[in-house]
Formats: C-alpha cells, sequence, structure tokens
C-alpha cells in the first residue's frame, strides 16, 4: 500500500508536468492543426537558461537568497522561451501556413534538431546539475514522502491551469482563440487578427514550456541538451491521450501518463518476476497511448470531429 | 461620393475567372441586390470585398481604398459578411458567437443595448443563449448568423444567400428583419440566388450573369424586366 501511494504521489508531480508541456502541444494543434515538435525543445531551453542565470548569480553571489535566485532564473527563461516561440512560429511555420501538412511537420523536426545542437553547443554535452537551492523539506503523508519542492511544483500547475482555462474560458483574447480554432476565416471576418492570435497562442504555450522545464530540471537535479525529446515525446502523447486540441484532455492526459508511468515503473518488477526494472517506466505511457488510440482514437476528452458548422 | 465604390472587380481561381470585371456602387442606407444563377459570381464578389480572395479592380469603402488590407481591417473598417452557410461558431454558445460580432467595437454600453435589440428581434437566441451555437436549427443558425452581424453595427452588412436551405416560414422572419434593419438606415448588399425575394425588398438590384453585370437598375424595373422574368423569376 505505501509504494501505491508514493508512486501515485510521484506520477502526479510527473504529470502536472507532462500537463503544462502538453497544453502547448494542445493549444497549437487546435488553432493551427499543426503538431510542433519542437515544444520539447522550448521545455529544454527554459531549463538551460534558467541553470545559467542562476549558475551565474550564484557565481556573482554566493550569498544570496535562495529563492530570489531562483525566481531569477525562472524569470529569465519564461520570456526567453517566449519570444523563441514567437520567432519559431514567424520564422518555421507561418510561411507555410498554405503548405501541404507534412511540410510544417518537417519543418517542426527541423527546428527541434536546431534547438537541440544549439544547446549542445552552448552548454555542452553533459549533464548540468541543479544547484543545491530548492526547498527540501519533506512530509510523511499516509507512509509516503511528500517533498515540499513536489508540493511546490503540484500548486504551481494547478494555479496555472486554472488561470489558463479562465483565459480561455472567460477572456476577449481567449473567445478570439477559440473562434479561431474553429474557423480562422470567420474570426477574421469578425474583425479577429488571426496571425496575432496565433502568435499569442505560441507565446502562452511557451511560457508553459519555460516553466514545466524548471521544474523537470529541478525534480530530477538535472539538465541535458536532448532532455527536450522525452519530455516532448510524452506530453505530446498526454495531449493525444486526453484528446488533442481539448486544455482539459491536455491537463487530463498529462496527470493520467504521469501516475500510469509512476505506477508501472513502482510495480514492473513485481510484475515481471523481476525481469524487467523500473527503467521501463516508459513502456507504460506509450502502451497507454497506444490503447486509447485503439480504442477512442478521439481521445478520452476528444470531440467527435463531426459538428463543424 | 457612395459608402461603396467598385471598380472593374476581378476575382479568378487558378485559370477561372469567377469575377470578370464589375463595377458596385452602394449609397448609405441603400437595401441593394446582387441576383443571379448558382455560379455567376456573386459570391465571389463579396469575398473579394472583404479580402478573403485575391482580386483585381479597386475598391472603395467610405472613401478609403481596400485593395490589399487583411479581412481583420476591413471588418474593422464596419463591413460585416454573412457568408453562405451561416459561418456560425459551432463551438461557442449563441452569446459568445453575438459577443464575436462586436470584437472590434470599445463600446461597450451601446454593445450592450444592441445584444438586447438582437435578443428582441430574435427570442429563440435569448432564449437559448446559454447553448452551443452548434446544436441550433439551420433557421435559428441564420438567425444568429445575422445577429451577429447587426452586433458588429457594421456600416455595410454583406447578406449572401440568407434564405438558403431554410423553411419558408422562417425565410419570412429573416426577411422581415431584413428589412426591418435597412428601415432603420443600416446599409445592405444582399446577394441571392431567390431573385423573386431580392427584388420585393431591395431598392436597386444588379443581375449578374458569368461573371460581369448584365443588367442593373431599379427592382421594380428589374423584376418587370421580360429577361430577368424568363430567367430568375421563372415567368
Amino acid at each position: 500500500m505505501d509504494i501505491f501511494i508514493q508512486q501515485l504521489v510521484n506520477g502526479l508531480v510527473l504529470g502536472s508536468i507532462y500537463a503544462l508541456v502538453a497544453l502547448g502541444y494542445t493549444m497549437v494543434y487546435g488553432i493551427l492543426e499543426l503538431i510542433n515538435f519542437a515544444h520539447g525543445e522550448v521545455t529544454m531551453i527554459g531549463a538551460m537558461i534558467a541553470l545559467a542565470v542562476i549558475g551565474a548569480l550564484l557565481g556573482a553571489y554566493p550569498q544570496a537568497p535562495a529563492l530570489l535566485v531562483l525566481l531569477a532564473g525562472v524569470l529569465a527563461a519564461i520570456p526567453a522561451c517566449m519570444a523563441l516561440g514567437y520567432v519559431i512560429e514567424r520564422v518555421a511555420y507561418r510561411p507555410l501556413r498554405r503548405a501541404p501538412r507534412l511540410a510544417p511537420l518537417i519543418t517542426a523536426i527541423g527546428v527541434s534538431i536546431v534547438l537541440q545542437n544549439a544547446a549542445m553547443l552552448i552548454w555542452g554535452r553533459s549533464y548540468i546539475s541543479f544547484p543545491p537551492i530548492l526547498p527540501h523539506g519533506s512530509h510523511t503523508v499516509l507512509g509516503a514522502v511528500v517533498t515540499d519542492l513536489q508540493i511546490v511544483i503540484v500548486a504551481l500547475s494547478i494555479l496555472i491551469m486554472f488561470g489558463l482555462t479562465l483565459l480561455v474560458e472567460r477572456t476577449r483574447l481567449g473567445r478570439a482563440m477559440r473562434a479561431t480554432a474553429q474557423s480562422r476565416e470567420m474570426a477574421e471576418l469578425m474583425g479577429v487578427n488571426v496571425n496575432t492570435v496565433i502568435s499569442i497562442t505560441f507565446i502562452i504555450g511557451s511560457a508553459l514550456a519555460a516553466i514545466a522545464g524548471v521544474m523537470v530540471s529541478a525534480y530530477y537535479g538535472l539538465a541535458h541538451y536532448y532532455m527536450g525529446f522525452m519530455l516532448g515525446l510524452k506530453a505530446f502523447s498526454a495531449a493525444v491521450l486526453g484528446g488533442i486540441g481539448n486544455l482539459a484532455g491536455a491537463m487530463l492526459g498529462g496527470l493520467l501518463l504521469g501516475v500510469i508511468e509512476a505506477l508501472g515503473a513502482g510495480y514492473i518488477g513485481d510484475l515481471t518476476g523481476g525481469f524487467l526494472g523500473s527503467n521501463y517506466q516508459d513502456v507504460f505511457a506509450f502502451l497507454a497511448l497506444i490503447l486509447v488510440l485503439v480504442f477512442r482514437p478521439t481521445g478520452l476528452l476528444g470531440e467527435r470531429v463531426a459538428q463543424r458548422a | 461620393m457612395s459608402l461603396l465604390e467598385v471598380k472593374d472587380l476581378k476575382v479568378a481561381y487558378g485559370g477561372i475567372r469567377a469575377v470578370r470585371g464589375i463595377d458596385l456602387a452602394i449609397d448609405e442606407g441603400e437595401l441593394v441586390c446582387l441576383i443571379g444563377a448558382n455560379g455567376a459570381g456573386k459570391s465571389s464578389v463579396l469575398k473579394g470585398l472583404m479580402g478573403l480572395v485575391h482580386h483585381g479592380g479597386e475598391v472603395r469603402f467610405a472613401g478609403a481604398r481596400l485593395n490589399g488590407l487583411p479581412t481583420h481591417a476591413i471588418a474593422a473598417k464596419g463591413m460585416a459578411l454573412v457568408p453562405e452557410g451561416r459561418g456560425i461558431f459551432a463551438r461557442l454558445s449563441v452569446a459568445e458567437n453575438l459577443d464575436m460580432g462586436a470584437y472590434t467595437r470599445r463600446d461597450a454600453g451601446q454593445v450592450r443595448l444592441d445584444l438586447n435589440r438582437v435578443y428582441d428581434l430574435f427570442p429563440r437566441l435569448a432564449e437559448r443563449r446559454a447553448q452551443l451555437a452548434g446544436t441550433l436549427s439551420g433557421g435559428e443558425q441564420q438567425m444568429l448568423a445575422l445577429g451577429r452581424a447587426i452586433m458588429a453595427k457594421p456600416r455595410l452588412m454583406l447578406l449572401d444567400e440568407p434564405s438558403m436551405g431554410l423553411a419558408p416560414l422562417v425565410v419570412r422572419k429573416i426577411y422581415r428583419t431584413i428589412v426591418d434593419i435597412a428601415s432603420e438606415g443600416a446599409t445592405i448588399l444582399l446577394v441571392e440566388q431567390n431573385a423573386n425575394l431580392a427584388l420585393q425588398v431591395s431598392r436597386r438590384g444588379y443581375v449578374m450573369e458569368s461573371g460581369s453585370v448584365a443588367l442593373t437598375g431599379a427592382s421594380q424595373v428589374l423584376a418587370a424586366d421580360p429577361m430577368v422574368k424568363a430567367a430568375y423569376l421563372g415567368e
């Protein structure tokens, strides 16, 4: 029982990070029907920039308050990623708006390779460890250990998801985003500058990616130029699992994927009589994805594609 | 000077010339119809005016050239299109669709009054304001599309086939509303295949035939024209 609750906690933490990244995929897909495969790399860049700023600050002011340094890192990563997301859309996707769908997809993979290599050139090939400035308290709840960092990650994710939902459901901009997602032409006819809405969508998604990037590197204590690949793939799977294009779906898919993965990792040894270890945890995430795609191709909360006026 | 002045408008799709150079002029407060058979190029004219399709010739609206402006900028200048097939946002609520109509407006107080006006015109929309627009019937969707255009408070309203696919009773309701808002001073360009209906409510008309204006004049005169009678009024 202890291990179950412990893995549930771990899964929720991981899942809320997946959810933040998945939101970026799903928002862009909702509006452009484009899978922005470079989104995982934006997460990585966010982590790298935050770590670079944190490292530099700690080098210059070793006695600086940890929270302040951490905040400075995050606040540097967010606008940098927002700018990156904007530029990616402008340079790599907008010129291909009217091209066949395969073209921007290939470009997305290209952008992702460019970003990985740029990060490798700037920050090197080795793992960068997260300086010990994170909250390190922990509590025991129902026999499971819950760290302060885990609480911060989950609380912040929930707050962000709540804010994003309010933005999309309750504001003029959100309404324009939803209208654009349904019909770009009709949105234009209403006076919506669709290009601006698309840019804003990329910018918001990238801000979430930056935060998620810092979270994941803080959680594992590491960052690496290749870290965006698997994270991006998982988050994309989460978006598909929940029903791509659907915000609530991305949140649900992310959490679910995290929990499935953590439980899988916790029990895989028992299940296979010790034959497979927890390093096979990725199997469960993708197995879940395949099952959903087979039995419910639109994802858990995906709309049936029919009713479009 | 007319509110809308169109000179030698041309629209082509690939090699197919849908509109072959037409002139139009609409004065403030007029209800003008554009009739013609299926495929005569009527919808392409409207799409050209809104900048939805690449076009040649010159479009002047309220004195300013519209050529080359993006659609959203043209809409912001006060031109609203109710497209063929209505183009409502199926997954937005009725109220949100109406809000989208007023997207470019900044006069919140007046917008609220206009919203009440739309709900007065179409009580069905008021009843269903929280419902997703995709769940409305065809007639209700047409009401919503028209209401949404009213919410834009446009200087010129372009209506593309508002009677299409609707039951006679609904058509009558829609047309009564069109006449009402026209009598309150709205400027409307009405595109219809149902020439009879369009000529009854409009003051002037243009008859399009394979991409060109074949005939123009007062609607009463057009309705009495032997060629129009034979070709479009089924007499």
